[in-house]
Parts: C-alpha cells; sequence; structure tokens
C-alpha cells in the first residue's frame, strides 16, 4: 500500500458527478471501478448533452441544401472540425473526420496506394519494390496492418523498430532502419499497451532527414496531455473521439496542408467531388476531398464538446493528474509479490497505460476475478499482439486511468489483484 | 463461475501432452484474447483412442479441454460429437440450460461460465479443435 497519499491535480469528485455511468453498480451491487478508459472512455453529461440538443434543434444534412437546418448543422459540423483542429496545433482544412482512428490509417495507406494511377501531385506517395515503410513493434494492429497490406499491393519491404525489454523503442541504430529508401516511418506516440511514450522529434527528424512521411498514431496520446502536431513536425497523425470523452464512431485524420492538397481520395462518391461527368470525375479541395457520402454530424459536435471539456480541464492538469495515478499504481502494483509490470516501470516519459502480468495465473483469470469486484480492466492482447510475443507473454492484464479516476480506483486494483493471488491459491 | 472441478482440472490437467500416434492435429487460436491450442486425436476405426494436446490459455480453456479428454477418450466417434454439442449447447445457453451430469458429467461445472458471454469461447477453444481434428481425419 502506498503510505503517502498525493494530493491530486483535479477535484474527481466534482468531475466524476458529469458521468452518470460511474455512479452505477456491477456484480451483484459492486461500486464500479472503471480503469480501461484505454479502450473506451467514458462520456460526460456535456458530450452527450451536446449531441441531443444537436438533434434537437438542428439536425439536417451538412454541406448541401440551403435551409436553416442545414445551415445550422453545417455551422456545427465545421465548428466542431475548428474547434479539434485548435486543440491539436492545427488549421481546420487539415482536419478530415473519419469513422475511426483505424480509418484514418487505412485512407493515408489507400490513398498512397491510388497514387500511382492519380496525377503528377500525387507522385510523391507513391511506392514500389526498393522502397520501405517502417513501423514499431510496439504498434496496435492498426497501425500495422495497414502498413503490412500497403508494402503488399505496392512491393515495398516493410521494417521495424524492435522494443527493448524495459518496453522503450531500440533507438540504437536509427540509421540502420530509416535509410535513404524509406517512403514512409509510422509509429506511436504513446503505447496502448507499455504506456510508454516515443521520441517523436527524434523520429521524425530521421524521417525528414531522408525525405520520408511520417504518420503518429496519437490515440493515446490526444486524451491524455497537450499534443500539438504542427510542433512536432508530423505529416499525419490519427486519433480517435471515445478514448477521449466523445463518441464512438468518428475518428480524426490530420495531414499537413500541402499533402492532403496533393494526396488522391481513398473512398469516393457523393460530396468528395468538384466536377463529374460520365467520363470522369474531379475532386473537391480537403478536408472534402477525404470525406465522401453522409458524415456523421452530431457524433462531430460531440467531440466538439468533449474538446471544450478537456480545455476547460487544462490538458496540462490531465496529464499531470494521470502522472501521479500511473506513479501511485506502479508503486502499489511492485509491492505485490509475483506482479510484473510489463512496460516501463518509471513515471518518466510514460503515460497512464499500466499492463502486467501475475504469477501463475492466466490474465484472462485476473480479469474476471478483479470484474467480480467491480473493477473494469482489459486483457488480451490490447490489439498488439507481435509486442506481447516480443515480450514473451501471451497476453496482459491492463489498468488504464483517466480524468475520473482517483487513488481509490488504485488501491481498488492493487486489492483485487492481492484477492486474486488469494483465489488462486498463489499467495497467503 | 470458478467452481472447485475447473480449479482442480486446470491445476491437474487430464491428457495434457502431444502423443505419438496421432491421425490429425488441428491448431485453433482465440483471436480476441491469443489463447492457443494444438490437439491430436488417434483415432481406431470408430473408436477414439487418445486425445493429447498443448495449450496455453485461461483456467477456463486449460480446464475444459482436460474434461473433453475424460469426455471423449474411449467414447466412439459419433457419441463423442453428440457430447460435444450437449455441451456447446450449455455454454450457449446464457446459464439458462440445465447440464445434464450423465452426459457431460465434470463437464457441468461449466454452467456458470455461460453466463459470462466474453468467456464461452474460452471454453470452447478445445472442443473446436477437437471438432477441427475429427473433420480432418474422416477427410483424409
Amino acid at each position: 500500500m502506498t503510505t503517502v497519499s498525493p494530493v491530486l491535480p483535479l477535484d474527481v469528485a466534482a468531475l466524476r458527478a458529469d458521468f452518470p455511468i460511474l455512479a452505477r453498480t456491477v456484480r451483484d451491487r459492486k461500486p464500479l471501478v472503471y480503469l480501461d478508459s484505454g479502450a473506451t472512455s467514458q462520456r460526460p453529461r456535456q458530450v452527450l448533452d451536446a449531441e441531443r440538443t444537436f438533434l434537437e434543434t438542428s439536425n439536417a444534412a451538412v454541406h448541401r441544401g440551403a435551409h436553416q437546418l442545414a445551415e445550422e448543422a453545417t455551422d456545427a459540423y465545421e465548428g466542431a472540425r475548428a474547434k479539434i483542429a485548435a486543440f491539436v496545433g492545427v488549421t481546420p482544412g487539415e482536419v478530415v473526420f473519419t469513422k475511426n482512428a483505424t480509418e484514418s490509417v487505412n485512407l493515408v495507406a489507400y490513398a498512397m496506394g491510388n497514387a500511382a494511377t492519380a496525377g503528377p501531385e500525387a507522385h510523391r506517395f507513391t511506392l514500389g519494390p526498393g522502397d520501405e515503410i517502417v513501423v514499431t513493434e510496439m504498434e496496435h494492429h492498426a497501425n500495422l496492418v495497414p502498413w503490412q497490406e500497403l508494402a503488399k499491393r505496392t512491393g515495398a519491404t516493410l521494417r521495424w523498430f524492435g522494443v527493448t525489454d524495459e518496453g522503450r523503442l531500440d533507438l540504437s541504430d536509427v540509421d540502420s532502419v530509416i535509410t535513404p529508401r524509406t517512403k514512409l516511418v509510422a509509429f506511436a506516440h504513446q503505447s496502448n499497451v507499455l504506456g510508454t511514450v516515443n521520441p517523436v522529434k527524434t523520429l521524425v527528424e530521421a524521417a525528414h532527414k531522408v525525405g520520408a512521411l511520417t504518420v503518429l498514431d496519437a490515440c493515446q496520446s490526444v486524451p491524455h496531455s497537450p499534443v500539438d502536431f504542427a510542433g512536432l513536425g508530423i505529416d499525419f497523425a490519427v486519433f480517435s473521439s471515445h478514448k477521449m470523452l466523445g463518441p464512438q464512431g468518428i475518428g480524426v485524420l490530420y495531414g499537413r496542408r500541402e499533402l492532403l492538397e496533393a494526396l488522391p481520395p481513398f473512398l469516393t462518391g457523393g460530396s468528395m467531388i468538384e466536377l463529374v461527368t460520365m467520363e470522369r470525375t474531379t475532386f473537391a479541395a480537403p478536408p472534402q476531398r477525404f470525406e465522401a457520402g453522409s458524415m456523421m454530424i452530431s457524433e462531430a459536435v460531440g467531440l466538439g464538446a468533449a474538446v471544450d471539456y478537456l480545455t476547460a480541464i487544462g490538458m496540462d492538469k490531465v496529464a499531470a493528474h494521470e502522472h501521479a495515478l500511473t506513479e501511485a499504481a506502479l508503486a502499489g502494483l511492485s509491492e505485490v509479490d509475483g506482479v510484473r509490470i510489463v512496460g516501463p516501470t518509471s513515471t518518466v516519459d510514460r503515460g497512464g497505460a499500466i499492463s502486467f502480468v501475475v504469477d501463475g495465473i492466466h490474465p484472462h483469470d485476473v480479469s474476471q476475478v478483479l470484474d467480480d469486484q467491480g473493477i473494469a480492466v482489459r486483457v488480451g492482447h490490447h490489439c498488439a499482439w507481435p509486442l506481447h510475443r516480443r515480450l514473451g507473454v501471451p497476453a496482459t492484464v491492463r489498468a488504464s486511468v483517466y480524468v475520473y479516476n482517483d487513488l481509490s480506483d488504485v488501491d481498488a486494483l492493487v486489492a483485487g489483484v492481492r484477492a486474486t493471488q488469494k483465489f488462486f491459491g498463489t499467495a497467503q | 463461475m470458478y467452481q472447485e472441478i475447473i480449479l482442480d482440472h486446470y491445476k491437474n490437467p487430464h491428457g495434457r501432452g502431444l502423443r505419438e500416434p496421432f491421425d490429425a492435429e488441428s491448431f485453433q487460436v482465440n483471436p480476441t484474447c491469443g489463447d492457443e491450442v494444438t490437439l491430436r486425436v488417434k483415432l481406431d476405426g470408430e473408436k477414439v483412442t487418445d486425445v493429447s494436446y498443448q495449450a496455453q490459455g485461461c483456467s477456463i480453456s486449460q480446464a475444459a479441454t482436460s474434461v473433453l479428454t475424460d469426455l471423449v477418450v474411449g467414447d466412439t466417434v459419433e457419441h463423442a460429437l453428440s457430447t460435444m454439442d450437449s455441451f456447446v449447447d450449455l455454454m450457449q445457453g446464457r446459464g439458462k440450460v440445465e447440464p445434464d451430469e450423465d452426459v457431460l458429467e465434470d463437464g457441468i461445472a461449466f454452467a456458470g461460465v455461460a453466463k459470462y458471454p466474453a468467456r464461452v469461447k474460452c471454453a470452447l477453444l478445445g472442443w473446436m479443435a477437437f471438432k477441427d481434428a475429427i473433420g480432418r481425419v474422416e477427410a483424409a
């Protein structure tokens, strides 16, 4: 048990009042201890209300129709885009809405695959035999499989940075991995399993030195800390709404304006065109070029409200809060015999995803006994199977914290793990 | 959910290890959690004479595979597959199917698992491998 309780930067009790779901009980009236925000976060009333208010007052299709509701809906949708752009330090014309972050990565991968048959401006995106795509061994499948597939379609070669035993990227020889053959470098800002925060600037510099594009998976960073894509110098970045207090069903792709203007479309059809004849079509300017068909409008409004909510708290405070919780969780879990943290054991360059294994008890069984105590954690390979293989574990238990967690949640987790060991007879 | 019978099979699994000779082998994986089983069957005509396996997974998947060997080794293929049907019915019954101990023996301990939809696939992993292996023998 931790002996000194730090004072947390956020007033958790006040925040929790905004999240109705956190007041419910589970499994025979146990209070819910929600430690699975890395998978999906809960939504405050402000987000739910924003969606409902939009639907009750201004719902209409956007960017078509000239009636008042259509105008209001378009303003709400574009207003959300502007808020989200400002939140990550970029301009609205650089923000594309997608179904989710996975689709955002696929958008870039498929658009690059289409470059060979697009105009000369798209030439910079073409890949072929001899070209290389670089990823890392700690990627979520969403930032790995689309690149494997792109390599397969184009004849390019996939290469990757390995991971050290401590759960950091092995950057001991960057220049042997990122070479003049490299055309693209895709990597996570923060690992969804290890919590490791990767050195974005180091990788961006190495990539740009050889003229390669960079794609940042920011799903686990944007919700939890101040992130400035323009400042990081990244070319493309993706993140998802539902991990940052917003609705499911909407993700974001950021692309530097100049790149989006040259990038051919992925999905084609309505709304993304400039001129259509029976023979051929020219495409709208970004971001519309990448938003084919009817889009998710109330979800965009909800994500805008989530950004407002996080901005009102202050992302510096969010990060400091999670830092304190992570420190307490790492300290608490490391005091339990038989528990091994999978990932950095210090809080340096580390976020609030805390994965671990318990000797002699399969992670699935750990999570089941925790669930019986009302504690919701994630279990499995967390869509990062190669990383688990590298670290020699079939699966891990992952606790992940957010603004509405406090030290009592961490204490419940540690006590729950001890109870699990007692239940399976691996500790007294 | 964690009946004593399940924990006993988990700690002291029956029939574990990969043995020769065998007629067919099946590798099954649960893609949501990464649990794996490699299972071999040896038949003598209509009779299942051996089931051997190597598995990596949670207590539920390990124990269910252990119980499987008790239920099917020495049985006919036809009857073993009908036992499997009963077990699958139990597991997919959301806790509302009354298990028949005469048919499922220790398998009745998994009735509680059926209340946890996320864990049903764990209990069925070894059985899926068994069915697949039988299918391979018959197709050969």
